[in-house]
């Protein structure tokens, strides 16, 4: 499978913020969505996930049968999805439930990320960097082949970014495909950059 | 998929029996306007009990509208909306799982107190069944009309008061054959299963078209 994103541009509040835009991401492939705050970085997650419509221009998933493209993605983005009242391992749980294909359970997620010690703890209560971590977490449990990642490294701290580099490495060599927004470094050997705008 | 329609309503009912989920909150507002209508009437037991079963269902549809803006809101601002729009579970299907835990949640409280606080407007204990019975197959109405109010809203900040006030004319069929079978109990011409029955066609026509119109606005809403 092959996430082909052809000529695409994309209009927001009457204003045109990118046109003419075309990427192919494959199967073991990433990568890293650069440019300046307002490039439309976010707006391009959105629109290949489903969430906008383009302006122009399409977002296709090629080989996926008849499965639609959102059933595929996984998307982490600037809103964490995580429900503050509840527990992080009750947030997770629900994640795999709704997303189906289950893979870790919620214990083994919070493990990988290394929050064990959370898992009832209501994610209100957490710091920003520990929210993030919860919410990638939500990567491990339903196995999904697409990730889009709207600044995974966020709030993270050097070793969190250390093992969130880990994960995506390794959904990368099971096969999976990352396409993450970033200013900074991501860590994987083999990313690609694409940079929007100026 | 059974397993995530599953998941949103005992995520949804959690939520709601939480300190400040909105469940209790309906039912104390529903307790505090039917507390307050003897007071603003005076003592007149005979006009109380005529007028009781409308003072009921105007406090049980006011108390349901009051929480309704938040029903889809709240998981578009924390980004769960975008994870049940990932699911394989249809769209109409998650409404549909929202939609039920807001009536258990807040419909089902307030028609099982409502016997209760008929005594406060000296309803005979006919007329408390039948309110009850009434409010019983009629919450389910409101919460699905308002299912489709509160999608249309969601991405409106600080939309609080739009909800009730789109959603109420939306209601009223349901007000009137509601507070008619309730009415029968203390005599009148109309007999009790007509409207009671037509009130249980208008819940059954809401759950669907609700459903479908709320996801329909989802889709829309950016």
């Amino acid at each position: 499978m092959a996430l082909a994103v052809e000529n695409l541009a994309c209009r927001r509040g009457g204003r045109l913020i990118f046109e003419g835009l075309s990427f192919r991401l494959a199967q073991g492939e990433a990568i890293a969505l650069t440019g300046r705050n307002g490039a439309g970085k976010s707006s391009l997650i959105a629109l290949v996930c489903g969430r906008l419509r383009p302006e122009a221009g399409s977002v296709r998933i090629e080989g996926a049968g008849d499965t639609p493209a959102p059933e595929l993605i996984h998307l982490i983005g600037h809103r964490d999805g995580l429900k503050s009242a509840l527990g992080a391992a009750g947030n997770l749980a629900f994640a795999q439930a709704v997303l189906g294909e289950p893979a870790l359970s919620a214990a083994a997620a919070l493990d990988m990320v290394g929050l064990p010690h959370v898992a009832d703890v209501p994610v209100g209560y957490l710091s920003a960097g520990q929210r993030r971590r919860v919410a990638l977490a939500r990567l491990l449990v339903s196995r999904r082949p697409f990730w889009l990642l709207d600044e995974p490294m966020a709030a993270l701290d050097f070793a969190a970014q250390a093992m969130v580099a880990g994960l995506m490495q390794a959904h990368l060599d099971a096969g999976g495909a990352v396409l993450a927004a970033t200013h900074g470094p991501l860590g994987l050997a083999g990313a690609r950059e694409l940079r929007i705008g100026p | 998929m059974t397993r995530a329609f599953i998941a949103i309503v005992g995520r949804d009912l959690a939520l709601a029996a939480r300190a400040g989920g909105g469940g209790e909150l309906a039912l104390v507002f529903f307790l505090t306007l039917v507390v307050l209508v003897p007071f603003a009437l005076g003592p007149d037991l005979a006009l109380l009990a005529r007028i009781g079963p409308a003072i009921l269902w105007l406090g049980a549809l006011l108390a349901t509208l009051i929480g309704l803006d938040r029903l889809f809101q709240s998981d578009e601002e924390d980004g769960s909306l975008d994870l049940i729009r990932a699911s394989a579970l249809p769209l109409e299907l998650a409404v549909l799982a929202k939609g039920l835990a807001h009536w258990l949640a807040t419909g089902l409280p307030l028609a099982l107190a409502a016997p209760m606080l008929g005594l406060l407007v000296a309803l005979p204990i006919e007329a408390m069944a039948s309110v009850a019975a009434t409010l019983l197959v009629g919450t389910p109405a409101l919460s699905f009309i308002g299912a489709a109010g509160a999608a249309l809203t969601v991405g409106i900040r600080r939309g609080g008061l739009i909800v009730p006030v789109l959603v109420a004319p939306l209601t009223v069929p349901v007000l009137i054959f509601g507070v008619s079978a309730s009415n029968s109990a203390l005599g009148g011409a109309i007999p009790f299963l007509t409207p009671f029955l037509i009130l249980c066609a208008l819940s059954l026509a809401a759950i669907v078209v609700g459903a479908f119109a709320a996801a329909a606005a989802l889709r829309q809403a950016e």
